[in-house]
This record gives structure tokens, C-alpha cells and sequence, in this order.
């Protein structure tokens, strides 16, 4: 073959090769489409270890955190929306990223709302939510909002107020936190029925700030919760009196005739008669007098066993440390 | 009596051989042999007798098995020792990526000369290799032969007291064959040793004082390449030019040799007077009348054969 | 004796640079703008974590790639193609030819890495964030790979000395990757009982270079800050290691026959 004759085959061939890339591109539309219908259901995640990606990434931890980051990212974007669409890929792809990078923080706080969400927008799973914020916790202490998003998960979507207010107590240990962490603490501890902790909280709240609002809240809370607490109490004596007399109790002064209630506030006539007593017991000295005075024994008498009870705002406006013998 | 310039005891080599690694080829034995100050010493011998070998063993490239050498006096385990010698390896490569120029200057810089006397060698020994319009061009372009001056040029450009040239002769042509052995014949002159190695044997008779002959390892014979052969005439050879339309007579027909319109007979020196009278009588154009002489390359091919025979003898032994 | 060393290393640098190495730094540049471009749109909150992540990582693995591409050939090219002849016929000891090699090839990787920190710091610079005092990490994370590739050339070198350029690549690898690993074989170690074992994976661990401990990508591309006494140890850890490898090059390559 001569020389012109090889080079003239040569590029005859050459101009071939737009028309191989052509075909290339089209049989790789038609793989693509067949392999399509066949991993329709599959999803493909090869590695759903965090551990085997850990060690199959050769020391790039954080490069493929943020790569699995992404890919939950798109998975999520990809499928909201669409009818039917479930999210199980969601928490292998955040356990592996937050594996491969513990202090990847916007994984945590993606999978704390979209891990727990229920339905068409989220993967319906709060407690795999709790595990991975916790585990967040675990290796970010110092991120508060890690723990408010705990206590926002206990909260809303699990309804333990006692894990919940926890969360938030912790959270508000950070001096970096914001002070509502502290305030939803107190509240959810209120609402979900724990009044001490409540109490503590509000207290604690009251003399650490400074904010004159906060403080106005703060005791208009603390009385709240001491009126609950004298409410729960009143209840309790009242299922007393019916186990004794057979009978709910008519009135307070039901309960106080009965001497169950010690330090509770009679009606003035009672009071002027009782006083009226005293003074004979203390003229004449007898133990009538003692009797009387055991008998009436004034709520706002300093020997009264109910601490709490100056607190209590009578009708009349009266307030503690009355000298009932005035 | 000044220190030899090269003294080598004993010197030997042994390759492991075979897969195991077990048995041994020895490619140097027992080679004793010393070269004087000023001398330029041949080092002949067949391919695989071991002068490279040699050559290596003195430039610390491999290590012997046995025996010890020196060089001026120091032994060969001495790198400081390098300052004062050259080396030319067989097939030289070099940093193809450098130009000549760049290649000189680098190895100048082993010998701590400042950049202007860098400069200065540098340009002087391109120019005497006769690379001085290739200086800026890479190796990697260079024909065999450029290499080749290129490495002569580094072997001398700090000129060494003693030069160690591995067949510097081979890749050139003709024109820089001369110019080595020019550059050989300046360096003799100016005192310094040359201890080269070739299978080129007009090369060694023109050029060497001493030859040492090396076949299969072993030194054969060390002397003067008038010593190693003997002088005495063999016969007498005449080229010579048949004249148009003229036949030869049989009698020289049949001992001549023919030569594309050119004849050569080798007569005995008592029938030379003879032999001219007969062609003048033919009317025979005599061209050149030159006595034979017993070359090294006889002397050579002797060895070689015998050597050979013994090796083969060997063989047969073993096997 | 440095001078000589110098001059070796010198050429070796000016050996990579022809070899044109250093063009490996256009895809470095080619990866760090395309991640820059689009690493706004395709991740959230994190556009600078992935640069540097990114950024890092690329030096890191270009690095380790070229340390042991090139160590395997630093002394093995030099026989084969028997360029060392002509060079040890100089006044020139074979431990300073070695020594010479190894400080080429660290110069070139030097110059290397700092031209990709440049791009890094260009890439970060592009998506937004101004320079922060917490950026200082990156050069430490930095600098700390440079001890890594300090460590894998001198066992691509070692490995150069007696081996041809395949079987020492795998070799280095091979360690590269072990090394990596050293504390899950530790940890696998003490989990078995025996006690044979576990003293014998504990030997390893030690032996073993452990290159998990110059990896502070993701420290630096949180911004946390590596305490100077941790860059300090590893300092000397790589210094001790390299010294190590290269007196065991030394005493291989100091009695070799060459070819």
C-alpha cells in the first residue's frame, strides 16, 4: 500500500468517529432506560455502614461526609413532593455523613425535622431523629441548638414533656444559649405537669435576669404554679373528708370544722367570736380558753403549719403577717 | 619510583547466577596490573572479557569479590579520591532533559568552581569535544556520537590526573575517532594517565603506550604493543592494477587476490624481486608494496581461539 | 557534604519540573473553580467546609500520588537508564546522591503544594467568606500533609533502591494504606484474646508509620484549631520516621552492584 493510499484509508476512518460518538450516546440512552425499569425500586446505596464507609474512606472522612451530605440533600429534594414517596434512604445517608463527620451540624438539624416528620414530607421516624440528634449531643456538647432541637423532637412529636424540659435545661446551661431555652423548659415542665421543676426553673429564671418583662412573667408564673400546687392539695383533703363523712365537703368550712384544713380563712363572725373566746380565755385563764384557742387556730396565726400561706391573696385584699389578735 | 597511577591486585569479580542465585560466573579473575604515571594504557579484549567490568570495579559501581585497587594511591573506596579521576562509560546516558551546556555545568558544580570558572570550563571543553553550536540543545536530541563528546567533554572538564575512557571510540565516525585521538594523544602530553578500553586494535597500536589483553576474565599479556608482537616480517604484500587487454600470467592469477580491478599478492620477502620483475613484464600497474607484519588482531584472535577451545574444553568436562 | 546535596537536589527539582510535574496543578485548578462555581448550588450552609474539605483533600491525595510516582523512580531510573554511572564517578558518596533525591523530590512537592494552597485560598476567597483567624488551621492541615508526603516519599525511596517502579509503588501503597489504619489494628488487637496477638498487633502499630495523625482536614475545615504541641510531636515523629528510612536506603543502596 503506498503511503497516500494509507493515509487516505486513515482519515476516511476518522471522519467515522463523530458518527461512534452519535451511536455511543444513543445505546447509552437505551442501557439507561432498561436499567432504569430494573433499579426502578432499588435504591441504590452501596454503603450503609457508617463504620465501612469510615474505613473505605482512606483518611477523606470529611470530603465524603460532605459528598454523602449532598447526596441526602438531593435524595430529600428529589423525592418531597412527589405522591407516595417514602424516605428510607434518608436515615442511612445521614447516619453514614454524620459518621464520617460528627460535627457536620446542618445533618443534624436536617434529620431532627425531616427524620421525625410524618407523612408526604418527611421519613416518619422521630425516635431514629432522637438518636441521631443525641448523637450530635454526644459529640458537639458545646452546640445548644443541638439540644433545644431535642427537646423541640420530645416535645412535638413524642409528647415526653419530661425528656422535653430536660433538653431545654440542658441547652440553657449554655451560656451561649438564648434565654427562651430556658423559658420553654419551664413552660413544657409546667404543661406536662412537673411543678417543681416548673418552679425551679421560673425561680431561677426571675433572679437571673434582667430583663424586666422576663421578670414580670416570671412571678406572674411562679404564683400560677403555687396556686396549681394549693389546687392539687385542696383536692387531695377534699378526697380525705369524703373518705371520712362519707361525703364530698360542702365548702371550706366543711373541711375547717372538720380540722382539716388548719389554715384556711373563716367568715368574720366565726373570727369575732373566736376572738371574743380568747380574750375570756385570757381574762379567766381556764382551759376553756385553750380549747377555744386550739379550735380556732387563724390561718394567719405565725403558728399556722402551712408556710405557703402568706402567700395566699384573700378576698378582702389582706395580705400576710396580719396580727389577727388586732 | 613514583606511585603507580593505577594499581590493581588481585581484583576479581563473581555474578550469581542461575534462579537460586547459587552458582557463580566469575567475569573477572584475579586481574593484577599496574599503569605508571603519563602511561596511556590500552585495555583490549573481546565483548564479555570484562573490561567493563574492570572499569566499574575501579569507579566503585559494583563491588569486588576479591583483591583491592588503588588509584594514586588511594584506594578505591575513597570518594574524595574521585576529584582527581575521569570516567567515560560505555554507551554513556545523560539527563536527557538537560542541554550540554546545562549537563557540563551540573557536574561541574561536584567540584566546588565558582559560576565564572564553571563558565569558563564549560565553554572550553564544548568547544574542544566540538559541541560548542549544540550547547544549547537537549540531549535527548543528540546523535550517539554527540553523546559521546559529550561524555569525554565531562569525563576531562576537571582535568583529572588519570582518565578512564570506556571505548570512546565507538559511535563516531571517522572524523570523530580522530578527534579522540587527538584529544587522547593532548591529554598524554600534558602528563595525565589514560587507562581506556577497546576492542579497536589499530586504535591501541596507534595510540597506547602499553596494552593489556583480557579475554574470558583473565589478564592473557600486559606489554608494549611492540613487545606483544613480534616484529619479524611474515612476507611481503603487493597491491597491484592489471593493464587493459594484458592477462595475468596463471601463476600470479591464482595466488592473487581480486580485489574489484585491483589484485593483492603475498609473496615470501625472498621472492619479492622476483614477483615485481613478473609484473613488470606484464605491464602491471604496482599500486603498494608493504611488508606483513603479525597484528595484534592476530595476536588477538590467537588468544581468543584458544581461550576458547579451553572454555569449550571445560564445558565439555563439566557436562 | 550539604552542598553536594544541594546540587542533587537542585537537579533533581529542575528534573520534575521539565518532567512537567507541575502541570498537574491545572486540573488542581480545574477541580478547586469548578467546586467554587458550583458548590453554592448543590450544598447548604456549607459552601466553605466543602471548599476546604475539597481543597485539602485534593492536595493531600495530587501529593500523595506524585510522592509516590516519582520516589519509585528517583533511583531506579537512575540505574536503569545508567545516568548514575557518570555521577558517581564525581566526588559524590552515595548517601549524598540519596539524600539529594529525597530533598529534590520534597522541594518539588513543597513548591507544589504551596501553588495549590494559593488556589485554595483563591476558591474561598471566591465563595465569599473573608479571612478568618480560624483559617489558620488550613495551614496547619497543610503543613501536616507536607510531613505525610515528607514520610511517603522517603518509603517510595527506600523502596526505589532495590525494586523496580511497580512492585515499590505497591509496596508504598501498601504501607500508605496500613498506616492508615493502624489504630483499627490496634483496636482489633485488643479485642482478641490472645495475648501473642494482641502484643503482636501492638508491635505493628508502632512500627507501622501511622498517617492518621497528620490528618486535620476536618479539623481545619471546622475551624478548630490544632494546639501547637500536637504539630509540634508529629514534627518530630515524621523527622525520627524519615530518618529511619532513609539510613535503611542508605544501607541498601551503599553496597548495591549496580548494573
Amino acid at each position: 500500500m503506498t503511503f497516500g493510499g494509507q493515509s487516505r484509508s486513515l482519515w476516511t476512518a476518522i471522519a467515522f468517529i463523530p458518527i461512534l460518538l452519535v451511536a455511543i450516546a444513543a445505546l447509552q440512552q437505551r442501557i439507561d432506560a432498561q436499567t432504569s425499569t430494573i433499579a426502578k425500586e432499588q435504591e441504590e446505596l452501596l454503603v450503609r455502614s457508617g463504620r465501612v464507609a469510615k474505613n473505605l474512606s482512606l483518611g477523606y472522612d470529611s470530603l465524603l461526609a460532605d459528598v454523602y451530605w449532598t447526596r441526602a440533600v438531593q435524595y430529600y429534594g428529589g423525592r418531597v413532593g412527589l405522591p407516595g414517596a417514602t424516605f428510607d434512604l434518608l436515615w442511612p445517608l445521614l447516619d453514614v455523613t454524620t459518621t464520617l463527620d460528627s460535627h457536620l451540624m446542618p445533618a443534624y438539624r436536617f434529620g431532627a425535622i425531616f427524620l421525625s416528620e410524618q407523612g408526604e414530607v418527611g421519613a416518619g421516624r422521630p425516635d431514629l431523629a432522637i438518636e441521631l440528634v443525641k448523637r450530635g449531643i454526644a459529640a458537639n456538647p458545646g452546640e445548644w441548638r443541638l439540644q433545644t432541637d431535642l427537646g423541640f423532637l420530645y416535645y412535638w412529636r413524642v409528647r415526653d414533656y419530661k425528656n422535653a424540659a430536660a433538653a431545654y435545661w440542658q441547652a440553657s446551661k449554655n451560656p451561649a444559649a438564648p434565654v427562651w431555652a430556658k423559658l420553654m423548659a419551664a413552660r413544657i415542665a409546667q404543661k406536662g405537669g412537673s411543678i417543681e421543676t416548673s418552679r425551679m426553673i421560673w425561680s431561677e429564671l426571675y433572679e437571673s435576669t434582667k430583663d424586666p418583662n422576663v421578670k414580670k412573667i416570671a412571678a406572674q408564673q411562679l404564683l400560677s404554679l403555687k396556686a396549681q400546687d394549693d389546687q392539687a392539695h385542696l383536692d387531695k383533703l377534699a378526697a380525705e373528708y369524703a373518705k371520712r363523712f362519707g361525703h364530698d365537703p360542702a365548702s371550706i368550712q366543711d373541711m375547717v370544722a372538720a380540722g382539716l384544713l388548719t389554715g384556711v380563712r373563716r367568715s368574720r363572725r366565726i373570727r369575732l367570736r373566736a376572738r371574743a373566746r380568747r380574750e375570756i380565755a385570757f381574762k379567766s385563764k381556764q382551759s376553756y380558753g385553750h380549747r377555744a384557742a386550739r379550735r380556732s387556730r387563724s390561718p394567719l396565726d405565725p403558728q399556722s403549719r402551712r408556710p405557703f400561706a402568706r402567700f395566699l391573696v384573700t378576698s378582702r385584699g389582706s395580705r400576710g403577717n396580719e396580727n389577727p389578735l388586732q | 619510583m613514583s606511585t603507580p597511577a593505577i594499581e590493581i591486585l588481585g581484583l576479581t569479580k563473581d555474578y550469581p547466577v542461575g534462579f537460586w542465585r547459587k552458582r557463580t560466573r566469575r567475569s573477572l579473575d584475579h586481574l593484577t596490573l599496574e599503569v605508571e604515571q603519563g602511561e596511556v594504557l590500552g585495555f583490549l579484549g573481546p565483548n564479555g572479557a570484562g573490561k567493563t567490568t574492570t572499569l566499574k570495579l575501579l569507579m566503585g559501581l559494583i563491588f569486588p569479590t576479591a583483591g583491592t585497587a588503588r588509584i594514586r594511591g588511594r584506594s578505591i573506596d575513597d570518594v574524595g579520591m574521585h576529584r582527581a579521576i575521569g570516567y567515560l562509560p560505555e554507551q554513556p546516558y545523560f539527563y536527557d532533559y538537560l542541554t550540554a551546556h546545562e549537563l557540563l555545568d551540573y557536574y561541574a558544580r561536584f567540584f566546588g568552581y565558582g559560576a565564572a570558572e564553571r563558565r569558563k570550563r564549560v565553554g572550553r571543553f564544548l568547544e574542544m569535544v566540538g559541541l560548542a553550536t549544540a550547547a544549547d540543545v537537549q540531549l535527548r536530541k543528540f546523535s550517539k556520537g554527540m553523546l559521546q563528546r559529550a561524555g569525554i567533554a565531562q569525563a576531562i572538564l576537571h582535568d583529572p590526573q588519570v582518565v578512564f575512557l570506556d571505548e570512546p571510540m565507538s559511535g563516531l565516525d571517522p572524523v570523530g575517532r580522530r578527534e579522540v585521538r587527538d584529544i587522547i594523544l593532548q591529554l598524554k602530553q600534558q602528563g595525565r594517565t589514560v587507562f581506556f578500553s577497546t576492542h579497536i586494535l589499530s586504535d591501541a597500536e596507534m595510540l597506547c603506550d602499553r596494552v593489556a589483553v583480557l579475554v574470558g576474565g583473565k589478564l592473557q599479556g600486559a606489554g608494549a604493543p611492540g613487545d606483544i608482537v613480534s616484529m619479524a616480517v611474515h612476507g611481503m604484500e603487493i597491491l597491484f592494477e592489471g593493464r587493459q587487454g594484458r592477462e595475468l600470467p596463471r601463476s600470479l592469477a591464482e595466488r592473487a587476490v581480486h580485489l574489484g580491478g585491483r589484485y593483492r599478492i603475498e609473496v615470501p620477502e625472498d621472492e619479492l624481486y622476483a614477483t615485481v620483475e613478473h609484473l613488470r613484464t606484464c605491464e602491471a600497474r604496482i599500486l603498494s608494496v608493504t611488508p606483513v607484519r603479525p597484528t595484534l588482531e592476530d595476536y588477538f584472535l590467537r588468544l581468543v581461539g584458544r581461550e576458547k577451545s579451553q572454555s569449550h574444553a571445560v564445558e565439555v568436562l563439566v557436562r | 557534604m550539604s552542598a553536594l546535596t544541594a546540587v542533587v537536589a537542585i537537579n533533581t527539582f529542575r528534573e520534575a519540573v521539565r518532567d512537567r510535574v507541575l502541570y498537574n496543578l491545572v486540573l488542581f485548578a480545574l477541580v478547586m473553580i469548578g467546586a467554587a462555581i458550583l458548590v453554592g448550588q448543590i450544598s447548604i450552609g456549607i459552601d466553605r467546609l466543602v471548599i476546604i474539605n475539597l481543597g485539602l483533600s485534593a492536595i493531600s491525595l495530587f501529593g500523595l500520588v506524585m510522592a509516590v510516582f516519582i520516589g519509585v523512580g528517583l533511583v531506579y531510573k537512575e540505574i536503569e537508564k545508567r545516568t548514575l554511572y557518570s555521577l558517581l564517578a564525581k566526588p559524590i558518596g552515595r548517601q549524598q546522591f540519596l539524600v539529594g533525591k529525597y530533598a529534590g523530590l520534597l522541594l518539588t512537592l513543597a513548591v507544589n503544594t504551596a501553588l495549590m494552597t494559593i488556589g485554595l485560598a483563591g476558591a474561598l476567597f471566591y465563595v465569599g467568606r473573608p479571612f478568618m483567624r480560624s483559617d489558620l488551621s488550613i495551614l496547619v492541615a497543610v503543613y501536616l500533609i507536607l510531613l505525610e508526603l515528607a514520610l511517603v516519599t522517603a518509603l517510595a525511596l527506600f523502596f526505589s533502591c532495590f525494586s523496580t517502579p511497580m512492585l515499590s509503588t505497591l509496596f508504598t501503597l501498601g504501607i500508605y494504606l496500613t498506616g492508615s489504619f493502624a489504630a483499627d489494628l490496634r483496636e482489633v488487637g485488643d479485642l482478641t484474646r490472645s495475648p501473642l496477638l494482641k502484643g503482636f498487633m501492638r508491635a505493628l502499630y508502632y512500627l507501622l508509620p501511622n498517617f492518621h495523625n497528620f490528618n486535620a482536614i476536618a479539623v481545619a475545615a471546622h475551624g478548630e484549631t490544632i494546639p501547637f504541641s500536637l504539630v509540634a510531636q508529629n514534627t518530630l515523629y515524621a523527622c525520627a520516621y524519615v530518618t529511619v528510612v532513609l539510613l535503611a536506603a542508605a544501607a541498601v543502596f551503599s553496597r548495591r552492584n549496580l548494573k
